[in-house]
């Protein structure tokens, strides 16, 4: 599935500071679907470069980092359970520094 | 592709129009990007309104780092003077650090935004005030203290600027998540006078220049949410690690997801803490070498300057009691224990935009 991710406010510091990336991700083998809680652990293991605790607490964003798809609020759209379609652009900002 | 298209069957609560992009943390209302900067923009109107923090034909100096709160601040207020008649005549106050690297890169912000939203701009630094750039600084003292005197020198180089600019006010970009985390660390450092202080919407109205925080009650939020659509420079100061305020901020982002009315609730608890009697206030003079307000022979920025220039960096910094005479010390009741009258006091002071 291609998909667009951007990381904002520092976050693209953890991927070689890169801040948008134009990726292929699998969907999951059983469904043929991709949730976001299965991008945010493909983005650990394949994009997060370093100090992967900046990025994740647990099994979520950290508390602080704010989730767009498609510049939609991810509380919106189902959170970790939201489905990704092709084409869809996530946004990874971080608000937990600066001003 | 449809934006929201997964929020299916929900509209906005506000205009049930359009569909919802966004959660309002204060009141969990689903509302689209439309409605949105409407009620963003009249709630700040309303704060200002309520709390009288400008009277028509004042001049007021945003504090501008370039960064989102000051960006966003600057754009929204001089929509509002110009939709609600203020009357307001606005300047845009930067202060350069001498960073390599980040300050070039925020000033260039700064100075779009100067052209986008028609305010003059002034720009005071450090190396013109003080004879040290903040690269220059560190280079003696190493990154350790570094952010001591980047508080200290960039809350007076804003007064400073602001004479300079004649203005009668200066408004600086501290939102809500800032008001809390900062109660929060006055609670944790056991400073009574600064966390009922630090909650004040307006502060200095008996000094030169009173400073007044419009974003007191906005979430951090919505304050990314709404510079979409403007231009902006995101960064931390790079010499600032910081742990401690980090920690709080953290816990403080931690708090707003379980339940997001806590960051008001913080506010509001800092708030409603009461000076007692016996905490003493101290009595505010000038500085004998450069005027500034001072409750000592020395202010601050003079104490730490004397130490660079004799090339006796940790002055003001160190433990010995001779070295802290010129910093500012609200207690002195003699009741502290005594580990803490020994810490260092102005070490675990931040830089950045909460001391203002
Ligand atoms: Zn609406
Ligand atoms: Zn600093
Ligand atoms: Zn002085």
């Amino acid at each position: 599935m291609q998909l667009t991710l951007e990381f904002g406010g520092g976050l693209d510091l953890l991927c070689q500071s890169v801040k948008i990336h134009h990726v292929d991700v699998t969907p999951n083998v059983e469904n043929g679907k991709l949730t976001l809680r299965d991008l945010l652990s493909w983005v650990r293991t394949s994009l997060i470069k370093e100090r992967p605790e900046m990025f994740m607490k647990g099994d979520s964003v950290r508390p602080g980092i704010l989730v767009l798809v498609n510049d939609c609020d991810w509380e919106l759209c189902g959170g970790h359970d939201t489905e990704l379609e092709e084409k869809d652009v996530v946004v990874f900002i971080s608000t937990l520094h600066g001003g | 592709m449809e934006e929201g298209k997964r929020a299916v069957g929900r509209l906005c609560s506000i205009c049930s129009q359009r569909r919802p992009a966004l959660k309002r943390p204060k009141t969990l209302e689903q509302i689209c990007r439309e409605c949105f900067y409407a009620v963003f923009e009249e709630e700040i109107h309303r704060v200002i309104m309520e709390n009288h923090l400008f009277k028509a034909g004042e001049r007021i100096a945003v504090a501008a780092s370039g960064g989102k709160d000051s960006t966003v601040l600057a754009y929204v207020l001089s929509e509002l003077n110009r939709r609600h008649d203020y009357g307001l005549d606005l300047f845009l106050l930067s202060v350069d650090e001498g960073i390599t690297g980040y300050r070039d890169d925020s000033l260039e912000t700064v100075k779009r935004n100067e052209i986008q939203y028609g305010l003059p701009l002034k720009v005071v630094s450090y190396k013109d005030l003080y004879g040290w750039t903040m690269d220059e600084i560190v280079k003696v003292i190493g990154l350790k203290n570094n952010c001591t005197f980047c508080g200290v020198f960039r809350r007076q180089a804003l007064d400073r600027g602001a004479a300079l600019l004649k203005v009668d006010k200066l408004v600086t970009g501290h939102n809500a998540d800032d008001m809390a985390e900062t109660v929060l660390l006055n609670i944790l450092r056991g400073d009574i006078a600064r966390l009922s202080r630090c909650t004040f919407i307006m502060t200095g109205e008996d000094g030169p220049i009173p400073r007044c925080k419009p974003f007191k009650y906005t979430y951090e939020k919505e304050i990314y949410a709404y510079f979409k659509k403007l231009d902006y420079f995101s960064t931390e100061c790079i010499y600032s690690p910081n742990a401690y305020r980090g920690f709080a901020r953290e816990f403080i982002k931690d708090l707003e997801r379980i339940r997001p009315q806590a960051i008001l609730d913080i506010i509001r608890s800092g708030e409603d803490f009461r000076i007692s009697s016996s905490t003493r206030m101290p009595d505010q003079g000038t500085c004998e070498r450069c005027g500034y307000i001072s409750s000592q022979k020395l202010c601050k920025a003079c104490v730490l300057l004397e130490g660079l220039n004799r090339g006796l960096p940790k002055l003001g910094i160190s433990r010995t009691r001779e070295a802290i005479n010129g910093s500012e010390r609200l207690h002195k009741t003699g009741r502290l224990p005594k580990a803490e009258a020994e810490r260092p006091i102005l070490q675990s002071k931040p830089c950045g935009n909460l001391e203002f």
